[in-house]
């Protein structure tokens, strides 16, 4: 880790009179996963088609190694990408579509004819080499569309929604799978996707985009545990999000009540969000101390029951093993540590004022 | 039953307008007139080893592919042009294209005439500015170029509307694996558009071979085709049996060529013309 393969720098970008992007600053590893996570409309996939060179920016620059590529076209980059729809050469079987790259860089006959077999194996399609390409079902083309682009070793392989067609089984199966490519080929993966989960299980880096702007970038652990603001947290996994005050440092009140946390710097009387994970509020049978509230529903998700409960007017979101069923009274704890304080986010008032009027937010 | 039922009037329209005829044609073909009647005879088809009407069929040939290929190395930049281009003056282009199509035939010949005449346009705009006069009509190139003219647009609109199919993420995807433009054009685009130029080879040929009223305008009699021929036979000779031997052989030789033309169809459409997998 260290070595900056990729720099993009104040990039903004315009179609029609809209900005698309509005002042992207990233750096890309070399040989990490980094995921632009956000939902659709949030600049990701231009960012993308940015980097691989089918797109150029209104403003800002792009440095390759140190060196401005802006305007560098594809052909010329060491990237390679892997399309949306696999974009796969109707006409051409599978074996000539990841030769593809190695022929028109001319590379020895017999090198590219190695080099498919270890593409093939890699991505566990050993046999399908003379298959027509039409005959493959998705993951399998989804497959060839990864072999094709890592043939040519690139530098950074960028991925745009690759699974997005896929069923949910299969999709599974293939971030398993893209992981290990990744990890075994030693390239820089770059990956558009609006799954959390998707991010969260591949990646070392996640990149939360919305509105064109940059909301968050850090380790999944980072994103999940302590996100910036209200919408990294409410875009990412279930989230009670809550008006709170920071009383003073270790000390925040919401739910008419005051609670220890191990925040500080916040200031004294200060509004803040705090986001509860649900399964870190704890629920109580017994009402003492803490705010209670009345169960409005219990749904049974497998490991776990989800709870509503309905404290003083707002919607929290529990998760538990143990089942509460409607109607009952409960009281809510919550550890310090579990207790995540935001600034106000710096995104649109209107966008703040939904997030404390909603009572509760759902990824 | 019902579906069968359906089609009875096509089964009809078909015997009665189409296998009916070419009974006749295939009749007069193989028959002879004796005198007191008509005779089994293959005489029309040993005439046919003259080396005049020989002679014929092979430029009525070279004719119609001299004419098709410049169709299609016309026709395929303009297709390209046209299905590439994003401006809002496509569709108007489109229609100025097709435009001289919904004239009649005779009179877009005709025109043509007007202009290269001996005293038409061209020359006397030569003859204006003091240069001599040039012959363009009454030779082989002049029968070309009515027959480029006349069937360009069937080679162009075929080309066209394949190549609107093309998914702008292949050329995105060549590029993307280092391939130049000319390389994407050669190795995604052309290969894609193959069916589009085999029907607008067998819009153009086929009738190519077998006109006669641009020969007989255009080359004024000079270049006689085979459709000029067989129109003789029926007309001024009114030998009907001769006509329907001519008829049959350049049949029988246009569905061989058009057999491989769909062929070489079926094989690239095998491909499915990157329709399955957008």
């Amino acid at each position: 880790m260290g070595e900056h393969i990729l720099e993009l720098s104040g990039i903004y970008k315009t179609f029609d009179g809209m900005d698309v992007l509005n002042g992207i600053d990233l750096y890309i590893e070399k040989n990490e996963f980094l995921t632009l996570l956000g939902p659709s409309g949030c600049g990701k996939t231009t960012l993308l088609r940015i980097i691989g060179g089918f797109l150029t920016p209104t403003e800002g620059d792009i440095f390759y190694k140190g060196k401005r590529i802006n305007d560098v076209p594809p052909h010329k980059r060491n990237i390679n990408t892997v399309f949306q729809r696999y974009a796969l050469f109707p006409k051409m079987t599978v074996g000539e579509n990841i030769a593809f790259g190695p022929n028109i860089k001319k590379w020895d006959k017999k090198k590219i004819d190695r080099d498919v077999d270890e593409m093939l194996e890699l991505v566990s399609l050993r046999g399908f080499r003379d298959r027509d390409v039409t005959t493959l079902s998705g993951g399998q083309q989804q497959r060839v569309a990864v072999a094709r682009a890592l043939i040519n070793k690139p530098d950074i392989l960028l991925l745009d929604e690759p699974l997005g067609a896929l069923d949910l089984k299969l999709r599974k199966e293939m971030q398993i799978e893209l992981k290990r490519i990744q990890q075994e080929s030693g390239i820089t993966f770059a990956y558009v996707t609006h799954d959390q989960e998707e991010a969260l299980t591949m990646s070392d880096t996640i990149v939360v985009m919305n509105g064109g702007r940059i909301q968050q970038i850090g380790t999944p652990q980072d994103i999940y545990n302590e996100p910036k603001n209200a919408f990294v947290a409410d875009f990412i996994g279930d989230s009670n999000i809550l008006c709170a005050t920071m009383v003073r440092d270790l000390e925040v009140s919401f739910l008419g009540r005051s609670f220890e946390c191990i925040d500080r710097g916040f200031g004294e009387n200060t509004p803040v969000d705090v986001v509860l994970r649900p399964e870190d509020v704890v629920l109580n049978p017994v009402c003492e101390g803490s705010p209670c509230g009345e169960v409005v529903s219990s749904i049974f998700k497998g490991v776990h029951y989800e709870m509503r409960i309905d404290v003083e007017g707002e919607t929290i979101i529990a998760q538990s093993t143990i089942n509460c069923p409607p109607g009952s009274r409960v009281s809510i704890s919550v550890l310090p540590e579990n207790i995540q304080v935001m600034h106000k986010s710096e995104m649109s008032p209107d966008r703040r004022i939904k997030a404390c009027d909603k009572v509760n937010l759902e990824a | 039953m019902k579906r069968n039922a359906c089609l009875i009037p096509l089964y009809v329209w078909t015997a009665v307008f189409v296998l009916f005829p070419l009974a006749i044609v295939v009749y007069f073909a193989f028959t002879r007139d004796t005198g007191n009647g008509v005779a089994l005879s293959f005489e029309s088809f040993t005439r046919l080893s003259d080396p005049m009407y020989l002679g014929v069929i092979l430029k009525s040939f070279k004719i119609a592919i001299i004419s098709t290929l410049i169709c299609i190395f016309v026709g395929y930049p303009v297709a390209y042009i046209l299905a590439r281009s994003k401006s809002k003056m496509k569709l108007v282009i489109v229609i100025l294209m097709l435009l001289p199509m919904w004239m009649n035939f005779l009179l877009r010949t005709y025109s043509w005439l007007s202009i290269l005449e001996n005293t038409g346009l061209v020359n006397t705009l030569l003859a204006a500015v003091g240069l001599p006069k040039i012959r363009f009509l009454y030779n082989e190139g002049a029968v070309i170029l009515g027959t480029v003219y006349n069937y360009l647009p069937f080679m162009i609109m075929p080309i066209y509307i394949t190549l609107l199919k093309l998914d702008e993420s292949h050329l995105e995807a060549a590029a993307d694996l280092g391939a130049n433009p000319v390389q994407a054009f050669l190795r995604v685009t052309l290969p894609f558009s193959v069916p589009g130029i085999l029907s607008g080879v067998s819009m153009v040929f086929v009738p190519s071979v077998t006109t006669f009223v641009i020969s007989q305008l255009m080359g004024g009699g000079k270049v006689p085709l085979i459709g000029d021929v067989i129109e003789q036979q029926y007309r001024v000779v009114n030998d009907w049996h001769f006509g329907s031997a001519l008829s049959v052989v350049i049949m029988v030789i246009v569905l061989v060529f058009m057999y491989f033309i769909n062929r070489g169809d079926v094989e690239s459409n095998n491909g499915n013309g990157g329709r399955l997998l957008r």
